[in-house]
């Protein structure tokens, strides 16, 4: 009877979205009569740093500062439709939602500033801090916050745009079953090493690295810290979490926290993080989704790494002291 | 059912209030006084979302009973900020990222300033060792671990 040390690999290929039926996302933008942005969504924030994003986005399409951006998700009922915040596609599809809304309000904001100044809207530029220049002639501007008043309460016009996100049905090929259910990939790797003792059933994860390819890091601090919680949660996933423990028996299911286990902050492994930037085609700025993958490659690769400690393949989660002792003991026989 | 008396401090404020008996701290702050900022998660003292500090002690206000409070003084994670600045618990949760859907946070906050009002310069295994009793199901922790450990650094750095 020993510790056993082991180390397994994988690497998974993720789809951002989910085609069955366009997958749309709508979004509205307006500008307040002094020049700050509402977004309008019911795509949700749970924690992901939605808003966040979505302001981001917003900002730099209409060119005003992220703070001048007020993102509104308060209602699914009376807000513009979006399918939900799921399949990792927030990000992609809000957010491309929201690059169109905004292009449109910017346009009709260029328009009022071009009456104001008596130019061409095409000669018009911002600088991002919240003013409209004349291309090549800085010195003739005017700022954002005058244009709105003006769009208000002199020229009559709504500084607004509206956005949609939808992409063509999928249906499977009748022959094949082949489809496109997503639109772009998201990639990981993650190599564990892993210690399992042959004679109680024990796995400890001793190192996690992990490589991700998720597209532009928007918010590269956000995505950070979206990757360091999903490879924990991995983890957790591989070795722990479960309601249903002799599934579909009920029986001794986790019933409260107890129960239902997780590593908690005495259990983590070394953790790595790699984060590689190939922006999307079609992603808004170059987003693809990152959200739910960031949990995926450590499950078969603490599968595989159990496989090359102790010479047997679970393929059942989670991967517990039981289900090892029992696969060692079939081996045996 | 016969409603008894309760006071106590709040965050350095008097609180008087008439509550009905077995009613828990978690419920009299929430629902009578408005201070939501503790979490009720489980309601049966596992995952430490509702910690508070009752007379500088860490309490689960799940399972306190808000009338055994009269005559303490309780503090919750919103009342840590002073005059419009933040607690260095509450900067350090921010600059490290250590916040994502927030729901464990305040409880997470709580169990860090009890410990670093007892250890101002705690190690990391004293640091896992508090939040032991805390669950997150976001963060996978480490980011937590090290807001209190930039909190530790900035508090020394203060007090030097
Ligand atoms: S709500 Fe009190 S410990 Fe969970
Ligand atoms: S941040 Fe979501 S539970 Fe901790």
């Amino acid at each position: 009877m020993a510790i056993r040390r082991g180390r397994g690999v994988a690497a998974i290929n993720y789809p951002t979205g989910m085609n069955l039926g366009g997958d749309p996302t709508q979004a509205l933008v307006h500008s307040t009569p002094t020049g700050n942005f509402m977004v309008t969504l019911s795509s949700v924030d749970l924690g992901q740093g939605m808003k966040q994003i979505m302001a981001q986005i917003c900002a730099e399409t209409i060119g005003v500062p992220t703070d001048r951006v007020v993102v509104d998700t308060a209602d699914t009922d009376t807000g513009p439709h979006c399918m939900g915040t799921f399949a990792s596609r927030g990000t992609h599809r809000a957010g491309n939602a929201v690059i169109q809304a905004a292009r449109e309000a910017r346009q009709v904001m260029l328009e009022v500033a071009a009456e104001e100044l008596e130019v061409n809207a095409s000669d018009l530029e911002t600088d991002g801090q919240g003013n409209i220049l004349v291309k090549g002639a800085p010195q003739k501007s005017i700022s954002i916050f005058d244009v709105a008043l003006s769009a208000h309460f002199k020229r009559g016009r709504s500084i607004s745009g509206r956005g949609m996100f939808l992409i063509p049905r999928s249906y499977p090929e009748k022959e094949t079953g082949a489809m496109k259910p997503s639109t772009c990939y998201a990639h990981a790797c993650t190599v564990a090493e892993v210690e399992v003792d042959d004679e109680t059933g024990e796995v400890t994860v001793l190192t996690v690295k992990n490589v991700f390819e998720i597209g532009r890091a928007l918010n590269p601090k956000m995505v950070e810290q979206q990757l360091v919680g999903g490879s924990w949660m991995g983890i957790s996933h591989a070795l722990y979490e479960t309601t249903e423990p002799y599934y579909p028996n009920r029986d001794h299911g986790g019933t409260d926290f107890n129960q239902y286990l997780m590593p908690g902050p005495g259990d983590l492994a070394e953790t790595e993080i790699i984060v590689l930037e190939r922006p999307s085609a079609d992603g808004p700025y170059g987003a693809k989704g990152p959200g739910e993958m960031c949990a995926n490659p450590q499950i078969p690769a603490v599968a595989n790494a159990v496989f090359d400690a102790v010479g047997v393949r679970i393929d059942t989660l989670p991967i517990t002291p039981e289900r090892i002792l029992r696969a060692l003991k079939a081996q045996a026989n | 059912m016969a409603k008894v008396p309760v006071q106590f401090t709040l965050n350095g404020s008097e609180k008087a209030e008439f509550i009905d008996s077995g009613t828990t701290l978690l419920n009299a702050l929430r629902d009578k006084i408005g201070d939501t900022s503790p979490k009720g998660g489980c309601q049966q003292g596992t995952c430490g979302a509702c910690s508070v500090i009752v007379d500088g002690e860490l309490r689960l206000s799940c399972l306190t009973l808000a009338e055994t409070c009269n005559g303490t003084a309780i503090t919750t994670t919103s009342g840590l900020a002073e005059g419009g600045v933040l607690h260095p618990l509450q900067r350090a949760f921010l600059d490290t990222f250590a916040t994502q859907c927030g729901f464990c946070t305040p409880g997470m906050i709580m169990a860090a300033k009890v410990l670093l009002d007892h250890t101002p310069n705690p190690s990391r295994d004293e640091v896992v060792e508090a939040l032991s009793g805390n669950i997150c199901r976001c963060t996978g922790y480490e980011p937590i671990i090290q807001a209190v450990l930039t909190a530790a650094r900035a508090n020394s750095q203060n007090a030097a």
